[in-house]
């Protein structure tokens, strides 16, 4: 029970980090590198401002808001500057890591005894028949808000032309719109969503340390190929929604492998075996799909 | 309506591949011409559309809309009142996107792309209406995603979507000769369809000799940069096929092949 719980609380803060990825990877066909320094990055923001005894809440448009500049900036170097996508990623990712630690002033920043949106004075006001459930609950709830919020803005107009530029750029030129400046709002939505998963995270891990952001970009794209290779035809859900089930199910291949006896130093090296084997299985689907074509 | 003037473009600039394109070109096009352009591979019609769209910045030189010098102007902004269809079906329409949501897309064209919402319900019928003077059947298909349509309807579409909004010139680049030979007519009784329907002043590259002799109202040859041939008018509907193909022969002759 508490294994299932805590697959979903994870698989779910995750997810809404994977819905930035998703933005980036699938929409933008750019390998956004920036995602390992942002989300540690509203880690370290929601650290220090709950240290403080600031506003849980206000933490959450903070950290989106703080992603977001990051965003800007990872695409400036990119459209601006002509640097190619995968290096103005690394150059920024690299940088955040001082930012960050910077931000929180040490490599770990605890929060146990501070009030975040898991503890406080209304989760701790509730029956011990729902207290168990508290933080899933209110983890589903900022996830959803995130993936409706996502889903509304990509029906938008400015929404339909960052689903353009990914397609074919030149259209978008032909519609006398910046393709540039498409892509530069993309980045910043993508590491926002990102940021504001880091800042959930710091928050129902109640610590931060700096470098709990390697390896988040690979979870990311594990969860958007999980999502979009397995629920692809399914027609009811969302991609968005496939996204976050693809978190959840990746954090529970996670969690069993580490059930069946593996250390949790050895994580990274799950991590990417299955992510390996993911991508490798949905290479497989996709050379299937032409020969029936 | 259009100027080059004194246009020079070089590719490679400084190499030993250097290779002057244009040398001292110039071009006036009159508002309302439906000029066609022929020559053989090389000889500078895509690049003069590429170098009129801001694809590709000319070396020295001016180009003027409607006595307005834009030659520094970024190619998103110049295309705010032009439309250019490509020979690539891929690059006129979002294949990933239903064919409501690029018509939507493209009607916005000269708006804010803002936070409102992209796809209105009450358009459907107008779009419909607007897709059934394609008679290609894809009046039925609003709801489908173009990638799954045929070259032929998503140049079609194509088409549609780059006039759909008021351009004061519209760029066809050889739009159809991806195209089989009966789709490819199609769209180009299409084209002339909505041309002169909106009288706009166009450019056409092809390589299809009778196209530029049935359609346009303007034929030019170009050959290594420079224009060979130039007849309007009354000169321009007297010219046939055989004409231009003996000319066309004759350069190809010089250069050897």
């Amino acid at each position: 029970m508490t294994l299932l719980l805590s697959v979903l609380e994870q698989g779910m803060i995750y997810g809404i980090m994977a819905l930035g990825v998703y933005i980036t990877y699938k929409i933008l066909d750019f390998p956004d590198l920036t995602v390992d320094g942002s989300f540690p990055m509203g880690a370290a923001i929601a650290a220090v401002l709950i240290s403080k005894n600031f506003n849980p809440l206000l933490t959450l448009p903070i950290c989106f808001l703080a992603g977001a500049l990051v965003g800007t900036l990872t695409g400036l170097i990119h459209v601006k500057l002509k640097v190619r996508d995968l290096l103005s990623g690394i150059i920024m990712m690299t940088a955040l890591y001082t930012v960050n630690l910077r931000i929180a002033g040490r490599a770990n920043l605890p929060i146990y005894n501070n009030t975040t949106i898991f503890a406080n004075s209304f989760t701790e006001g509730l029956s011990e028949r729902i207290a168990p459930f508290s933080t899933v609950l209110i983890i589903l709830v900022i996830t959803l808000i995130g993936k409706f919020l996502l889903d509304w803005y990509l029906k938008t107009k400015s929404g339909m032309l960052l689903r353009a530029v990914g397609d074919n750029d030149q259209i978008v030129t032909s519609l006398s719109v910046d393709k540039g400046l498409v892509k530069i709002v993309g980045l910043a939505i993508s590491n926002g969503l990102v940021s504001l998963g880091g800042c959930v995270y710091a928050q129902q891990q109640r610590y931060f340390d700096v470098s709990m952001g390697t390896g988040t970009v690979v979870i990311g794209l594990a969860s958007v190929i999980i999502g979009t290779s397995l629920f692809r035809r399914v027609t009811v859900l969302r991609v968005t929604s496939s996204v976050i089930i693809g978190s959840i199910l990746y954090k529970a291949c996670v969690a069993i492998a580490i059930n069946r006896g593996f250390a949790s130093t050895d994580l990274k090296l799950i991590t990417s075996v299955l992510f390996l084997v993911i991508l490798v299985i949905g290479m497989e689907r996709k050379r299937k799909v032409k020969i029936d074509a | 309506m259009l100027e080059l003037r004194q246009i020079y473009k070089y590719y490679n600039p400084g190499t030993v591949n250097e290779l002057c394109l244009f040398r001292d070109f110039s071009l006036k096009v009159e508002k309302g011409e439906f000029v066609a352009v022929v020559g053989s591979n090389g000889s500078g019609k895509t690049s003069m559309l590429n170098l009129i769209c801001g694809s590709m910045p000319v070396d020295s030189g001016q180009i003027l809309i409607q006595g307005k010098d834009i030659t520094s102007q970024k190619e998103y902004k110049r295309m705010r009142r032009m439309g250019r269809v490509f020979q690539n079906p891929a690059l006129g329409t979002c294949p990933s996107m239903t064919i409501l949501e690029n018509l939507a897309m493209a009607e916005n064209k000269g708006k804010p792309y803002n936070l409102g919402r992209g796809v209105h319900r009450k358009k459907e019928n107008e779009y419909q209406e607007l897709l059934k003077t394609l008679d290609l059947g894809l009046e039925d298909k609003i709801h489908v995603k173009v990638g799954s349509l045929s070259g032929g309807q998503r140049q079609a579409l194509a088409l549609l979507m780059s006039t759909m909004t008021p351009i004061d010139f519209l760029i066809l680049d050889e739009h159809t000769a991806a195209l089989d030979p009966k789709t490819a007519e199609v769209n180009m009784k299409l084209t002339d369809q909505i041309v002169q329907e909106k009288k706009l002043t166009s450019i056409m590259v092809t390589h299809n000799l009778r196209y530029a002799i049935e359609y346009g109202s303007r034929l030019l040859m170009m050959h290594q940069g420079r224009i060979i041939l130039d007849k309007a008018g009354e000169e321009k509907k007297k010219l046939k096929v055989e004409d231009v193909l003996e000319l066309f022969n004759e350069i190809s002759i010089e250069c050897g092949n």
